[in-house]
């Protein structure tokens, strides 16, 4: 994809020292399995701190930006994300969400933030109900939000999904909502971002990948975006998942 | 007087051994500590002897066999480390937590040296999927049990093999390898050395699920599967994961004496093997370890496989680090025991002595030569009549279960996490992951039971060359192998006779190229009780290679029109335990591929410089379907036609159906946009080789001069080969 970084909004003044280094806390809680892989995505980013925060301890205010990784917190008993939500780290995540810091979740993480309530809705199994690992092409249907400013409408990504439970549901009402407010941030689509049922991997409402909070600071999404910062990684030879960290950090 | 006769798997002459061993009758819980211990699945009575034919050593082997795995150096300070593993007879009672467990097993074998896993590989066999419901079945869950165990522990599936034959109907073939990556200075070794050390019992709690599952692997599967049910282990990857996150900074304090996985034969072999291996002795207070079921009895204790549980060897000084670290991640430790200097395995219950036996005794089971007869029907039987369709042929082969796309089964398995897969499954012949040091590591095991069961010596050798081709196509150099090798009742002579050639096989391959075998896993008693049906010989070889940095990814897909299309290496007639025989012609005869280690070492050699020189810009072996797959193959994943004429192929006196379908090892096809330089380079390695054709259009055309064999549409091919196995599953 094509950037013109004429017209990007500038580095938003919510992050707290945009002068020195953005610090992020990737959380981790039992059971998370990307969460390395997220700091190491995060490190490939220059002027970017990032540590690995267990979900018990204090400093999670402390950042400018939180990730809440894939895996399968507390093993996904229950319901995937259901534990992880209860977690005293959700309270610290629900602070800085409501200072208006960026709040990412990814895969797991988007299931956490649903089952906090932070974000709308329900993910159910997909519809094969069968795991999917597949690389997937996304189209940015919001880019006011903090994870898309980087990209424009329209714009399409590549990057990896690898899941079980990621199909999207909410009320019509929900949805209706959802849609008015442009929370819908990404959908499924194809290599020409034609959004249609052949390019749902898993039977998803309206191909819905990733939606945010009503002021857009908080966006959960079922694709990898770490999986896909580095060219060497991506069958299709580009890092389209660090547009989302660098939006989220402002870094152009 | 004779004693009353033990409840054990043991002969009578194993039992006599015991006695006069000790000197005296072993208690109820020595019986069942030996039983364990001696089970073949544990001990390799009946293959040990035989083992030390492979070649175990080379400049970059660390640890060969005889841990819990084969640890190889790749440079800088890092060490590569692998292992293979098996969980057939838990899979065909229980194929959901068999296949898991077997995950959560092999992951253990690769923590417990102090490595962290880095990726998954799982070779399977079923019966035919077409006509088999059972079959189905099996392949539904044992993949879906991979696929969870997996990916919630957060090793990526990377690579693997899947076979359908009947004669896995009854006994379907579950082994799962795994590759981990360690600092040379942090490998932990599965000893007890010190005395005074203490042995501490981490992880999960222990249950009465898996008790007696050595010895339930090393019989045939009797009577209805649902009676083994308790001999299936219960998997808890959540449990693993955290075992995982755990030890891997257990490991990076070094306080760490000793690591050790429960597997087979549970604490049995645990505690004898640490013992034994540091020629020492331990002092283990039963009642200490934490049980899940109330009244467990010690005899239970000691046999029971219960999952993801290790043991830990500690010096006193630092067990308090360690422990802060379990703490965290509650993982559950109890401190069962002491390494002691009497050689002795000393086993007490709320205080009273209930096992008392020397280590060694327990862990070196006297082994077991069994008799050999070549059976009648090795070799014979009569080249078939063909029907000259050569195009019908081709495509019901990429139709074949044993040949079309994989995808149903690899896009259950998280590939992806870690950021290492540079190459991913069905892009390639084997899979590439990035290493810390730069480098980068291929990967993939191999087995072609068809071959073996016809010729059982070339079949043997013929499984690590596949799995070498498939590391060479992508540019990798072979450094190490692990093998599986599965077969029935070693009792049986004719059984014991296929494993006696299996092993010389892939022993004379391993010393010819050279490459040395770095561990391995021995499974008999793969036979159907009621029927005596015992599966085809199923030897399977994990291959690693290495790669240096800077070399470019390249696939099996054709690129772009245009190019060059070249065949290296020379084809026979060999269409013995072929897919064209087997599938279309349902012959089981012929000749089956011989491999040839000097040979085929020049030809990986030269892909290997073809593919670091940047001018291959696609690589695929001939294997399975043979050079008519291959081909398509590539047309397939690039989605482009090619035109090839066969007359060039080196070879001796081919028919069309010995061109195409042979399955003859040491063979690659190339693609390259120079074709001069890559004729210079061949002509200069000393291999055989043949420019075929060009790549362009979307048909994929077969010729012999001016006769066409064969032409369709790339569209035909991927309509025959795309979907065979998701529509059977669906």
């Amino acid at each position: 994809m094509s950037l013109e970084s004429t017209t990007l909004p500038p580095t938003p003044s919510r992050l707290r020292c945009s002068s020195t280094r953005a610090k992020v806390a990737v959380v981790r809680f039992p059971g998370s399995n990307c969460d390395l892989d997220a700091v190491q995505a995060l490190r490939t980013l220059d002027s970017v701190k990032a540590d690995l925060v267990w979900h018990e301890e204090p400093t999670i205010g402390e950042y400018d930006a939180v990730v809440l990784p894939g895996g399968f917190s507390f093993g996904d008993y229950l319901r995937a994300g259901a534990i992880a939500a209860r977690s005293p780290a959700l309270e610290r995540i629900t602070a800085v969400a409501d200072q208006g810091l960026p709040v990412l979740g990814i895969c797991n993480g988007f299931q956490i933030l649903i089952e906090a309530g932070l974000l709308p809705g329900a993910l159910l199994r997909n519809a094969s109900l069968r795991f999917v690992c597949r690389w997937v092409n996304v189209r940015v249907d919001n880019d006011s939000t903090s994870f898309t400013k980087n990209m424009k409408e329209g714009d399409v990504l590549h990057l990896p999904i690898a899941h079980n439970e990621g199909r999207f549901y909410a009320s019509k009402e929900e949805l209706a909502t959802l849609n008015r407010e442009g929370r819908v941030v990404f959908r499924y689509c194809d290599g020409d971002g034609h959004v249609s049922s052949s390019a749902n991997p898993t039977g998803t409402l309206d191909n819905i990948a990733g939606i945010s909070n009503k002021r857009g600071n908080v966006v959960g999404l079922m694709p990898h975006p770490e999986r896909a910062t580095e060219e060497v990684l991506s069958p299709f030879g580009d890092s389209d998942g660090s547009l989302i960290f660098k939006s989220m950090l402002g870094i152009e | 007087m004779l004693s009353p006769v033990p409840r054990t798997g043991l002969s009578e002459t194993e039992v006599e051994t015991v006695r006069s061993l000790l000197g005296r009758e072993p208690t109820e819980t020595e019986w069942a500590v030996i039983d364990a211990e001696w089970a073949e699945h544990s001990s390799y009575k009946s293959s040990k002897a035989l083992l030390r034919l492979f070649p175990t050593s080379g400049p970059r082997v660390v640890l060969g066999p005889g841990y819990d795995a084969g640890v190889v150096d790749v440079g800088d300070g890092y060490v590569v480390t692998l292992h293979i593993e098996s969980h057939n007879h838990p899979s065909a009672v229980d194929p959901y937590g068999g296949a898991a467990t077997g995950i959560g097993g092999v992951l253990r074998d690769i923590i417990s040296v102090g490595s962290r896993p880095i990726a998954l590989l799982d070779v399977l066999r079923f019966g035919n999927p077409e006509q088999s419901a059972h079959s189905r079945w099996l392949l539904r869950n044992v993949v879906r049990g991979i696929a969870d165990y997996g990916n919630c522990v957060g090793v990526p599936t990377v690579a693997g093999d899947i076979e359908f034959d009947k004669s896995f109907e009854k006994n379907c073939l579950v082994d799962v390898a795994c590759v981990g990556v360690g600092r040379k200075g942090s490998i932990v070794l599965g000893e007890a050395k010190r005395p005074g050390d203490m042995i501490v019992l981490i992880g999960g709690s222990t249950g009465r699920d898996g008790v007696g599952g050595a010895a339930f692997a090393s019989k045939n599967l009797a009577k209805g599967p649902e009676s083994e049910r308790t001999s299936v282990q219960v998997p808890d990857p959540f449990m693993k994961k955290l075992l995982l996150d755990a030890l891997l900074e257990v490991a990076a304090t070094k306080l760490l004496h000793g690591m050790k996985d429960l597997g087979g034969g549970g604490l049995s072999t645990a505690l004898s093997e640490i013992a034994s291996k540091g020629d020492t002795g331990a002092d283990v207070e039963l009642a200490k370890v934490r049980v899940r079921e109330p009244n467990m009895t010690p005899r239970e204790i000691m046999i029971s496989e219960s999952q993801e549980r290790m043991l830990l060897v500690l010096g006193p000084e630092g067990s308090d680090a360690i422990f802060k670290i379990l703490d965290r991640y509650e993982v559950p430790h109890a401190t069962i025991g002491w390494v002691t200097k009497t050689g002795s395995l000393k086993l007490r219950w709320n205080g009273t002595m209930i096992a008392d036996l020397p280590a060694k005794v327990v862990a070196e089971a006297p082994l077991i030569t069994w008799g050999t007869r070549k059976p009648r029907s090795a070799g014979a039987g009569r080249k078939p009549r063909e029907d000259g369709d050569i195009q019908g042929s081709l495509l019901r082969l990429l139709s074949s279960p044993n040949i079309s796309s994989r995808r149903w089964v690899y896009e259950q398995y998280d590939h992806e996490v870690g950021l290492r897969t540079v190459l991913k499954p069905g892009t390639a012949d084997a899979a590439l992951l990035r290493l810390p040091n730069g480098s980068m590591l291929a990967v993939k095991a191999d087995g072609n039971s068809r071959h073996s069961s016809l010729d059982p010596r070339r079949g043997g050798a013929g499984c690590v060359a596949e799995a070498s081709r498939n590391v060479v196509a992508v540019g990798a150099e072979p450094l190490a192998v692990v093998d599986h090798l599965q077969f029935g009742d070693p009792s049986d002579e004719e059984v014991y006779w296929t494993f006696t050639e299996t092993v010389e096989g892939m022993s004379e391959y391993c010393r010819g190229l050279p490459l040395p075998v770095v561990g391995g896993k021995v499974s008999f008693y793969n036979e159907d009780a009621s029927t005596k049906q015992a599966i085809k010989p199923s030897p399977v070889a994990m291959v690693v290679g290495l790669l240096p940095a800077s070399t470019a990814r390249v696939g099996m897909g054709f690129g772009a029109r245009g190019e060059s299309v070249f065949v290296i290496g020379m084809t026979r007639a060999e269409l013995g335990g072929s897919e064209y025989y087997e599938e279309v012609l349902g012959a089981k005869a012929g000749a089956v591929p011989l491999p040839d280690a000097k040979m085929d070492s020049r030809v990986y050699r030269a892909v290997m410089g073809l593919v670091r020189a940047n001018l291959a810009t696609a690589v695929h072996d001939c294997s399975k379907g043979g050079l008519g797959v291959a081909v398509a193959e590539m047309c397939i994943r690039g989605g482009l036609g090619v035109v090839v004429d066969l007359c060039e192929i080196p070879g001796e006196a081919l028919s069309p159906s010995d061109a195409l379908f042979s399955e003859s090892h040491g063979r690659f096809i190339v693609s390259t946009k120079s074709a001069k330089k890559v004729s210079a380079i061949l002509a200069r390695s000393g291999v055989a080789f043949a420019q075929l054709g060009r790549t362009g259009g979307s048909t994929v055309k077969f010729a012999r001069g001016q006769k066409t064999l064969a032409a369709f549409g790339v569209d035909a091919a991927i309509d025959a080969w795309e979907n065979p196995i998701s529509r059977l599953m669906q």
